[in-house]
């Protein structure tokens, strides 16, 4: 093994990590204010091996408007450190100015008036282009999908994931791992998998009765003269977050043991490079990177962070490339004599009217989105507020649909999962159905109307607060915290599970919660079987119907303490 | 001929000396039981391996193992169960490796205690928490 100090220099001197790298090139493109393709692809190729790197897409082919947290809460060791560090803070820490191009897409600080400044981001057609010009310069160049691509778009939910699958197979991926895929039903994802020209790799997901693996864990590829292990790693919490109903049979988990175990194979056989393709979440991994010796590059994915330089924990890099298609990472890496010497890295916001977009793959989104154009293009009504989702607590999107769950179905509370996926909408805009099933399309959308003293009220939201705010990142599930509409509360991030919520408060009344008293919650993507009620989208869709103009008070039920 | 996992798993079982805890109509407490098993020798925590689940998938059937070389006995606790005993594996000089696997119940959140006595008498303990969680909100 080479020693750290040996790497750093190997990396500084080979490549100058920090000052040549994406960064510095964004911020004299912000200095110009001029934007070019040439400009956003523009990299000096170093060393013999490329990764593409692209996660957490949701089905988004299109481009989208996407504001990044207000709220991005580190708590133990991961406090104050990416990618827990958001606005202002943010662009202090990566020299970012702010009404930049950078800042807009990194940051939510006047997202609105820059949304219109530098337009939507993302879209497969542009991603395509941006992957065809890294592999016209660097043809053995690898692409790796870090999952959560197979769900999130009307068009997804009613094709079961056949227009994601038919448009990233003309992208050629060289691998994926998985997380949402699941919830299309085992069997489903059976079907896909068998068609796929790439390996869908998971080193962490078991058949749950024999705990003998169930996917392949990982493929090396002969690249650029090295040999490239790419290990696999699905989202760890699948059965407890997701319906575990879906996939009956199957087993995940972070299995740190079996990681380790996996390294070593690939080391014995001789790879030169490891790379984990994980869905673990940033912090997991960066848990997982100090303790599993062994792996170069971690991608990391699933807590939808874009980072504009790599993270090393020893002598690991984690690259974290943001969601919904806004950001593909390139890592340039110099692989000599079975180790990394040396990286070179960007992540290349995809800024859509910047890129062109590849014409092949544009004309193939239309071609699926044809048969549906008249559902996803019908007006629902209009919203006077910017709504987004992201942050670890309620966004406005939720707040609409938490105020949909009361009037609809007659309820005192309202609960909305802390999904990260959900692109935003600016103020203004007309909503139609795909904008409303960008936020809703899940396969278990039933919204359930159930009676819950105020004491389970607090122990379930006692229980979610812990899977965000549990100072061990393997403890962590990598959602934000569950929205809650009619109900105020209190909550000290730093306190043990059980003692983090105080002053729950009925907004109603003004009442406290009483913890005795029954209350009717209204909630959806419950992962019980056989939740009874009418889909989340079509409730939301009857709300905006009726109220024809969406405007939103601004939420101030959560108090935060102990950041 | 091809040895078939349930044969295997059968046969491995008839090679270790499995024993439940007898005798249980009143729980013992942590402490009762790990005063038993250590004879009041204190625990290392080299030497012995417990792997669980951070979080449990179904806190009703937890895939619970641990390897102890050289061990002659292991004893599982679920610290936080109404009825904390587990089991006690045993190891006979036969014994090729000392390492027992098992799924265990869990109540609710506590921490699962491995101790392992070895030949000369000395004892080796691990310990993790496992999580049993509401869930439902990821992603």
């Amino acid at each position: 093994m080479i020693t750290r100090r040996e790497f750093l220099q190997a990396s500084l001197a080979a490549s100058a990590v920090y000052g040549a790298s994406g960064f510095g090139n964004w911020s004299r493109l912000a200095a110009q204010q001029a934007l070019t393709q040439d400009q956003l692809l523009q990299f000096d190729d170093f060393g013999n091996v490329t990764l593409i790197h692209i996660t957490d897409i949701h089905a988004q082919l299109k481009p989208l408007y996407f504001r990044e947290p207000e709220w991005n809460i580190g708590v133990g060791d991961a406090k104050g450190q990416p990618p827990h560090v958001v606005g202002p803070a943010f662009l202090d820490m990566f020299g970012i100015k702010p009404g930049t191009p950078e800042a807009y897409a990194l940051t939510y600080q006047d997202f609105q008036a820059l949304a219109k400044s530098y337009g939507r981001m993302g879209g497969m057609d542009r991603v395509a282009t941006v992957v065809k010009a890294i592999r016209a310069t660097r043809p053995d160049a690898l692409l790796l999908d870090g999952g959560d691509t197979w769900q999130g778009s009307y068009t997804c939910l009613k094709t079961a994931g056949q227009d994601v699958v038919n448009v990233m197979n003309l992208l050629k991926p060289d691998a994926m791992t998985s997380h949402f895929e699941f919830t299309l039903g085992i069997d489903r994802v059976t079907e896909i998998v068998e068609t796929l020209d790439f390996p869908f790799l998971g080193a962490n997901i078991f058949d749950a009765e024999w705990e003998e693996p169930a996917y392949e864990p990982y493929k090396i590829f002969e690249r650029g003269g090295a040999r490239i292990a790419v290990i696999g790693q699905a989202f760890p919490y699948m059965p407890i977050a997701n319906p575990s109903w879906l996939f009956p049979n199957l087993s995940f988990g972070i299995r740190e043991e079996r990681m380790a175990e996996v390294v070593q194979e690939v080391r014995d056989a001789g790879a030169d490079l490891v790379v984990l393709l994980s869905h673990n979440g940033f912090d997991v991994d960066k848990k997982l990177a100090g303790r599993v010796p062994g792996i170069d590059v971690i991608l990391t994915g699933h807590t939808h962070d874009a980072l504009p330089e790599p993270v090393l924990v020893g002598q690991t890099i984690l690259i974290a490339s943001g969601s919904n298609g806004k950001f593909v990472s390139r890592i340039d890496l110099d692989v000599r004599e079975g180790k990394m010497m040396g990286f070179r890295h960007k992540l290349i916001p995809i800024f859509s009217d910047v890129i062109t977009p590849d014409a092949e793959v544009a004309a193939a989104i239309e071609a699926e989105r044809a048969p549906f154009k008249a559902e996803l293009e019908e007006v629902l009504g209009q919203t006077d507020s910017l709504l987004y989702r992201r942050g670890n607590f309620n966004g406005t999107w939720d707040d609409l649909i938490l105020n949909a769950l009361i009037e609809e179905r007659e309820a005192d509370i309202a609960l909305s999962p802390g999904f990260r996926w959900g692109p935003s909408l600016l103020s203004g805009q007309p909503i139609t159905r795909e904008d409303l099933y960008s936020c809703t399309a899940i396969t278990y959308p039933n919204a359930y109307r159930s009676e819950m003293t105020g004491e389970m009220l607090h122990t379930i939201l006692e229980d979610v607060a812990d899977n965000l705010f549990n100072p061990d990142p393997y403890y962590q599930q990598g959602g934000d915290m569950v929205r809650v509409g009619g109900m105020a509360y209190s909550i000290d991030v730093t306190r043990p599970q059980g003692s983090r919520l105080t002053n729950l408060t009925m907004l109603k009344t003004g009442e406290a919660l009483d913890p005795a008293k029954t209350y009717v919650v209204s909630g959806w993507a419950s992962i019980n079987p056989d939740t009874e009620g009418p889909a989340i989208y079509d409730l939301v869709e009857a709300y905006i119907k009726r109220k024809g103009t969406i405007a939103l008070d601004p939420n101030a039920s959560v108090a935060v303490t102990g950041i | 001929m091809t040895l078939s996992r349930r044969k295997a798993l059968t046969l491995g079982l008839g090679g270790l000396a499995f024993a439940a805890i007898p005798g249980l109509s009143l729980a013992s407490t942590v402490e009762e039981l790990t005063a038993a098993f250590t004879a009041g020798a204190t625990a290392a925590t080299d030497g012995i391996t417990l792997t669980t689940p951070e979080i449990a998938e179904n806190g009703n059937t937890v895939p619970v193992s641990v390897d102890a070389p050289g061990a002659v006995a292991i004893l599982l606790i679920a610290s936080g169960n109404p009825e904390p005993a587990v089991a006690t594996f045993t190891f006979g000089p036969a014994a090729g490796r000392q390492f027992a696997a098992t799924r265990i119940r869990l109540a609710k959140t506590q921490d699962v205690i491995a101790m392992a006595k070895m030949a000369d008498g000395s004892i080796k303990q691990a310990q993790a928490t496992v999580k049993v969680t509401i869930g439902g909100c990821g992603g």
